[in-house]
């Protein structure tokens, strides 16, 4: 068990509760209510429908894709999906909000209670609730770096599916949060229905932060908007916990409002008070009917939806012999869990039997090349079944350890199968016993002295014979044999 | 040959293929009517390029043996609808001049149908009217004139004022008209002609600029009852573009038409006898009470007791919406801006709203934001909702007795311009009407007669959901009792 997270105050202990408000675009080809494309870095307003740029008379279509992805979603974590949910309108001015108004859903959202279990340092796990996920259109973008005086707007994002994944204030640290977000983006990946690529703004997360003194009521909270990286949003509770310590301390009160994360000071500092806060005017969307779910699609996104990490991780453990921490590893990212499974898969084998060995050889060997490397898992130079080839040959004893890494690196330079470059270079290891005795006794010949020393009672020399007669075989002699013919040699 | 302008659609139609004249000849004898109506202000735009556009296409078409249902027939479009290449402004300043890329759903259906177009139709801003005093364009007048010969300027009613004096002035045989709550029935009955609003969800709203989305229906003005049913079953049918429409084939309603009303029970509802109503509104109700058992009908009196509710809930839920729909305006993508030197972006707002939108548009937007806001919603909005389906509750038990109601269209005949200042004595004008928008069911508005200055009163038929064609059959078997031949003298 960790100890708990606590800020030291000048008047001593406080803790931090922290609660997130992710908004994950939806994986969709079209917008939330129009056709219009959704691709990342488009030419500004060449992804914008009639019906985003809010021209008169326009009305939204829901994109039933966009529905079926937040349903899985919702499912993934568990939680209690509404069959009956509603769309409403949050009413407000903004130059990249053309409708004036955000088709949202407040009063009736698709998705219910939830919960995720995420993993702290020391391999303890904590269930952090989801209170709800609802769907809602995204606003455009305001480019004010085009025109001296004039703001430019861009509509590309403008009615872009978002999920908003809101849960419960149950964190209580920076790394918990961390963890959290860390987790949701898995699963999400997992699921399919965000790519999670928080760098283009496919995923972002509105921070809520209070302090207290342990075990007291909550305290005043402040909002931090649309941070931006799992570092960013660590950095935001860091900075607010302290920042309302000192306020506390000082005698005065947190002021609840809305933030902004500088990430270049590190500082968040005022957006709107909420004085400045504004009136939604919510009110259910006439333009849309009520959403229905019959229970054909709510079975169908069941079905669909695919083995999640916390699943696979236990899998990995009970029937494949994995440890632990190995499972944890290749479970964290759906592209790595879809690689060690295809490699697995061309293996031919199942169980411990592989399991064990394959894991070992992609967390060390192969994230070892491609951190050396710079690529991610989905750039690997050797394919999965390069690998399980390369893993079959040291199981069937063609290779040993060393042997297998030396052709594991003509493999990442080559791109050539294992089995082709043992053939080729002739790194096949031998258990030829008459090849072996021949160069152990070539070896007792030399170091007739070393010889008489051991049999003399000198054990600890049995280790320079080993690495003699290997020496003299290039590396390719099978270590066992070896052994076993300069055990009895010696005598 | 008769007077080209005189006949109607159906009779155009059958004339046109009959060979009797050519769509040319018919698109320039309205045009030529519409030229010399000006004085009405009817219009906001003239098209008669689009109108001989689609008649010489007729005219091609004809000398091949096609014909379209509307072929050889010009239309008036309402300026709510979205025409492509031609200003759609809804009679607002704040969309003076924008021309829209695209048609509106009813519009594109009626062109492809063959029906080329005269121009857009005045109205009030942004449909907000009741009078068609609101309109950026200036007023619309009435054709009519009170018989004291006096000359007044009389209002064609509203919201689709110009729609029904050009009608009514036979400068087009048929116009496109909305009804949010009232907005086809009321400027019907004031100029003697007949309107249907169908019910909601039946047209698609796809292109018309929106004022209250859950009340809004577009639908057809034309002289009589066939011609409204020619025209609605090409407007009518299931959008994919609009969530709200509804997915069922469109009837035949032409060909079902039939005065043949014998033994349809007639519902006369007792609390639409209200006090201050002019005894004229009462006895042209008695008449069509008669007219319907001269038809064989069977009269009912039937209670919708939450009527006296309906016009307030209204005056809720339509502001409402209307104060969300109308925020677009802004004067950032389209329309018109005004930006004041080194102002911020919520100046320029305030300016373009200011300056755009007119004082009843304001007006409905800031009760609707009012209704809308903290700590208001549950007192106004959602008790207005709750009161809107106790109203459509009324509805359900009463066609549980009954086929059809009848009622009075508006409380008074058309008024002169000017007369009305008072808001809500304004929006009393709808106060028959509004009961079934907010239930969202078919009604029309028939000529019945004369008041005793000479100006047109309208009989309403409220049906049970998707039963056009049983508004439309008692609607034509008052048509024929009444005998409604009346019509404006030309002053203009």
């Amino acid at each position: 068990m960790n100890a708990p997270y606590r800020i030291q105050g000048a008047t001593g202990e406080w803790e931090v509760v922290i609660g997130l408000e992710v908004h994950a675009q939806v994986t969709s080809k079209a917008k939330l209510f129009s056709g219009a494309a959704t691709e990342f870095g488009a030419e500004p307003n060449t992804q914008v429908s009639l019906v985003d740029a809010a021209m008169p008379g326009m009305l939204p279509v829901l994109n039933e894709e966009c529905i079926r992805q937040a349903v899985r979603t919702g499912m993934a974590i568990d939680a209690k999906i509404n069959a009956w949910s509603r769309f409403d309108r949050k009413n407000y001015f903004y130059a990249d909000l053309p409708q004036g108004y955000q088709i949202s859903q407040l009063y009736h959202p698709l998705v219910g209670e939830g919960e995720i279990e995420v993993e702290l340092e020391g391999g303890a796990t904590k269930k952090i609730g989801v209170e709800r996920i609802h769907v809602e259109q995204d606003a455009g973008k305001l480019m004010h770096d085009q025109h001296p005086s004039f703001s430019y707007v861009d509509l590309n994002r403008s009615g872009v599916a978002l999920m908003e994944i809101v849960s419960k204030p149950d964190m209580r640290s920076p790394e918990e949060a961390g963890a959290y977000v860390r987790k949701l983006r898995s699963i999400l990946r997992y699921v399919g229905s965000c790519d999670g690529n928080m760098e283009q703004g496919s995923m972002r997360a509105d921070v809520n932060v209070s302090v207290r003194r342990p075990g007291e009521p909550f305290g005043t909270r402040t909002e931090t908007k649309n941070v931006n990286s799992v570092r960013f949003i660590m950095a935001v509770i860091e900075y607010e916990a302290s920042r309302q310590v000192d306020v506390l301390e000082s005698g005065d009160s947190v002021v609840q409002e809305t933030r902004l994360f500088d990430p270049d000071k590190g500082e968040t500092r005022t957006l709107r008070s909420k004085e400045d806060a504004h009136d939604y005017r919510y009110f259910p969307d006439p333009d849309l009917l009520p959403l229905e779910l019959s229970d054909d699609f709510l079975r169908e996104c069941r079905e669909s939806l695919p083995e999640l990490p916390d699943a696979k991780r236990k899998r990995y453990e009970q029937e494949l012999g994995i440890s632990a921490y190995n499972a944890a590893v290749l479970t964290a990212e759906v592209e790595t869990a879809r690689w060690f499974e295809e490699l697995l898969a061309a293996t031919g084998k199942t169980g411990p039997e592989v399991g064990k060995a394959a894991s070992n050889w992609v967390i060390s060997d192969l994230f070892g090349a491609l951190n050396r490397l710079g690529k991610d898992i989905t750039e690997s130079p050797v394919t999965p079944a390069q690998g399980a080839e390369l893993i079959g040959l040291v199981a069937d004893g063609t290779l040993s350890g060393t042997l297998a890494k030396q052709v594991f690196e003509i493999m990442l330079e080559t791109g050539d199968n294992p089995g082709k470059i043992v053939e080729e270079r002739g790194l096949k290891q031998t258990s030829d016993t008459g090849e072996i005795e021949k160069v152990i006794a070539e070896v007792m010949a030399a170091n007739a002295d070393k010889v008489a020393e051991y049999r003399g009672g000198k054990d600890k020399l049995f280790g320079f014979f080993v690495g003699q007669t290997m020496k003299a075989m290039g590396g390719k002699a099978n270590p066992g044999v070896v052994n076993d013919l300069l055990k009895k040699a010696l005598g | 040959m008769a007077n080209l302008n005189d006949l109607g659609i159906a009779a155009i139609r059958d004339g046109f293929r009959k060979g009797d004249f050519s769509a040319r000849e018919v698109a320039d004898s309205f045009i030529s009517a519409v030229e010399k109506a000006r004085a009405l202000n009817a219009f906001t735009v003239e098209t008669p390029d689009h109108a001989i556009a689609a008649a010489e296409q007729a005219d091609r078409d004809r000398s091949q043996g096609d014909f379209k249902p509307l072929s050889g027939v010009p239309l008036g479009i309402k300026d709510l609808f979205a025409t492509k290449g031609v200003q759609t402004a809804s009679a607002s300043k704040i969309l003076e001049g924008f021309k829209p890329e695209y048609d509106s759903t009813v519009s594109g259906k009626l062109f492809a149908a063959g029906a080329g177009m005269l121009g857009k139709l005045n109205m009030d801003e942004f449909a907000m009217g009741s009078s068609n005093e609101t309109s950026a364009f200036g007023n619309v007048l009435s054709p009519w004139r009170r018989n004291d010969g006096g000359n007044a300027a009389l209002t064609p009613g509203g919201s689709s004022g110009g729609s029904a004096s050009a009608v009514s002035a036979r400068l087009c045989p048929g116009a496109t008209g909305t009804d949010t709550g009232g907005s086809i029935r009321q400027p019907a009955a004031f100029t003697g002609i007949t309107g249907v609003k169908p019910t909601y969800g039946r047209c698609s709203r796809w292109g018309i600029v929106a004022f209250a989305s859950s009340l809004d229906q577009a639908g057809p003005m034309a002289r009589d009852v066939r011609d409204c049913a020619i025209m609605l079953e090409v407007m009518s049918g299931y959008d994919p573009k609009d969530s709200t429409s509804l997915k069922l084939d469109v009837p035949q309603w032409e060909a079902g038409l039939s005065s043949d009303i014998r033994g349809k029970r007639i519902g006369i509802p007792r609390e639409y006898r209200i006090d201050g109503v002019p005894a004229e509104i009462d006895a042209v109700w008695e008449q069509g009470i008669q007219w319907m058992k001269d038809a064989g009908a069977e009269i009912v009196e039937i209670s919708l007791p939450h009527t006296k509710y309906a016009l307030p809930t209204y005056y809720i839920i339509a502001p409402a919406e209307a104060s969300s729909n109308l925020a677009r305006y802004d004067g950032v993508r389209y329309g018109n801006r005004v930006a004041p030197e080194n102002g911020s972006l919520d100046d320029m707002y305030k300016a373009t709203r200011a300056a755009g939108f007119g004082a009843e548009v304001r007006r409905r937007i800031m009760i609707g934001t009012y209704v809308l806001s903290a700590g208001f919603y549950d007192a106004y909005f959602n008790q207005a909702q709750k009161v809107r389906a106790l109203i459509a509750r009324d509805f359900q038990d009463a066609f549980k007795q009954v086929d059809l109601i009848l009622t009075p269209t508006a409380p008074s005949a058309a008024f002169g311009l000017g007369e009305t200042t008072d808001p809500l004595g304004m929006y009393l004008n709808d106060v028959f009407a509004v009961p079934a928008s907010l239930a969202g069911l078919p009604a029309m508005s028939v000529p019945a007669g004369l008041d005793a200055q000479g100006l047109p009163l309208g009989l309403q038929i409220i049906g049970k959901p998707l039963d056009e064609q049983g508004v439309m059959n008692a609607g034509l078997a008052l048509e024929e009792r009444a005998g409604f031949t009346a019509r404006p003298e030309a002053w203009w």
